[in-house]
């Protein structure tokens, strides 16, 4: 396997957008990505995209956006892991740029979800639930996520404030990042009088609708180095899966494919969580943070939430966790979402972060953790810089 | 909903029939080909029992449009014994009086009316004992 090193990001800024189409929210960070690699063609592409099927009625995408974006004949793909998608784009890009299969890949992510109604959009995102067992019967994604926040609740005795706390500490980081959906702080008094979606969980502690992409560059170390960017490698990748139904697993207070995947990621990195110095995590839901940090391995099961509190995942914290806002605050288009996580671990990695949410410690190496649907399936990634 | 999705998933939700395997006695439901935990592919039809203990609930107010008409309502995991849990609306209770660890019985019941094709779909609901 060679050596693969990511060479450009592309983002573009995050929101509900009118004036964006599917293709043009993903040609627009598919060119800030080219343009920030500095790169004179690409050898293929990979787009991670959940539902666009659903969402906007569009499907074949690789070869729509490859013509968009003017690479003629280009092989273009599309992946689907549900809110996963991106960060197996990320990983199948890495994967056949590693197998020398080809020299310069594009991973990248797109999801345009506001051209349809919010209860159209509730029916599009539960496709990544079971139909049969979990939305028949009425669960929706806040539900599946409260009910591991109950079970984790009376398990470890996690607290509303703790819950607060996850959006309090995204959002003061989101309120830094230019490309972010909602900017603006939070207090916990706001969050705690946010209407009742799923109890205990209130809007506040669930990620938003958005229309989004990213987009990142991956090439060898040694064309890397050609093009005089910043050496940030990819050392590690995981994937693993999980049943889909939340009720078909053993323990619903944790992760299994979070823990699976991480395990292979350090494995193939020959790291541990302790070499980590930040970390992108799924936080579709305040609950989701806690459990993934515990699903890691960067706190025992039940002590996360307290650490939250602690403020030991903030910015200047021992363990900064989602230092881009994470999907509560910079926004979660699904299928972009896990290329997102990996534009803020490359910015952070060059020291690159605006607004004064760069971390200060010259972070050597960062994680990204991205899940689909309720833990059914997980990415995980871990960059170095060299 | 077209009515041959809900028929075929009826001998499960009608009757809670699940298979248990031949070889390692795991009980799978819906009904699988294939054992989850040891590869076997031979599995004894069984039904399921009638009560469980409820592991998790909410209370959803925001819902999807085939359940506006029933929000609030109550969405729980019970744990039936034997390594099954199912997932269910928890019915004819007062919701702020769920608790963890509750008994219920499962009940055959409407889960909900699709307009557009006309259809009812049935299912079994969580009871709370007490009631």
């Amino acid at each position: 396997m060679r050596d693969v090193a990511v060479v450009g990001v592309g983002i573009n800024k995050f929101g509900e957008l009118w004036n964006h189409s599917l293709r043009d929210l993903y040609v627009e960070a598919a060119l800030a990505a080219i343009d920030n690699a500095g790169v004179d063609h690409l050898d293929s592409m990979t787009i991670g995209c959940m539902t666009s099927g659903l969402f906007v009625g569009q499907e074949h995408l690789g070869s729509l956006l490859a013509d968009y974006l003017g690479q003629k004949n280009l092989a273009a793909s599309r992946v689907e892991s549900a809110c996963a998608s991106g960060g197996l784009a990320f990983r199948n890009a890495y994967i056949e740029v590693a197998s020398g299969m080809s020299d310069i890949v594009m991973a990248g992510g797109v999801e345009k979800m506001t051209d349809i109604s919010g209860d159209g959009a509730t029916y599009a995102l539960a496709a990544a639930a079971d139909q049969e067992y979990e939305v028949f019967h009425g669960a929706t994604f806040p539900g599946l996520y409260a009910l591991m926040a109950v079970a984790h609740m009376e398990k470890y005795g996690t607290t509303r404030e703790m819950l607060s706390a996850v959006a309090v500490k995204n959002h003061h980081n989101g309120a830094m990042n230019p490309y972010a959906q909602y900017p603006f702080e939070v207090t916990r008094e706001t969050v705690e009088s946010s209407v009742m979606v799923a109890s205990p969980l209130r809007i506040l502690d669930c990620s938003p609708i958005t229309d989004g992409a990213a987009a990142v560059i991956l090439t060898t170390v040694d064309i890397a180095k050609k093009l005089g960017k910043p050496i940030i490698k990819v050392i590690g990748s995981g994937h693993a899966t999980d049943a889909i139904a939340l009720h078909s697993r053993d323990d619903i207070t944790t992760l299994n494919a979070t823990t699976e995947a991480a395990a292979q990621a350090f494995k193939m990195a020959g790291k541990t969580i302790k070499d980590v110095d930040f970390a992108e995590v799924h936080d579709c839901f305040t609950i989701a943070e806690i459990v993934v940090m515990e699903s890691l391995g960067l706190y025992p099961p039940g002590k996360a939430g307290e650490a939250v509190v602690k403020g030991e995942t903030a910015l200047e914290g021992s363990f900064p966790i989602n230092t881009s806002g994470g999907l509560k605050s910079k926004g979660h288009p699904v299928g972009a979402t896990g290329v997102a996580q990996i534009v803020e671990l490359v910015k952070q990695l060059r020291g690159e972060a605006e607004n004064g949410r760069q971390l200060t410690n010259s972070p050597k190496i960062g994680m990204a953790q991205n899940m689909g649907g309720s833990g059914g399936s997980t990415l995980v990634h871990i960059l170095e810089v060299a | 909903m077209f009515p041959s999705r809900i028929w075929r998933e009826s001998k499960h939700r009608y009757r809670l029939e699940a298979g248990k395997c031949k070889k390692c006695g795991k009980i799978v439901f819906p009904y699988r080909l294939i054992c989850p935990e040891c590869g076997d592919r031979e599995f004894e039809k069984i039904i399921l029992p009638d009560t469980g203990k409820l592991m998790s609930y909410t209370v959803i107010r925001v819902a999807p449009s085939q359940f506006t008409d029933q929000a609030p309502y109550a969405v729980g995991i019970a744990d039936l014994g034997d390594g099954v849990k199912l997932l269910a609306q928890i019915a004819d209770c007062d919701v702020e009086k769920i608790k963890v660890g509750m008994d219920v019985r499962i009940e055959f019941r409407r889960i909900q009316t699709d307009a557009h094709h006309g259809v009812l779909s049935y299912g079994y609901k969580f009871v709370p004992k007490w009631y």
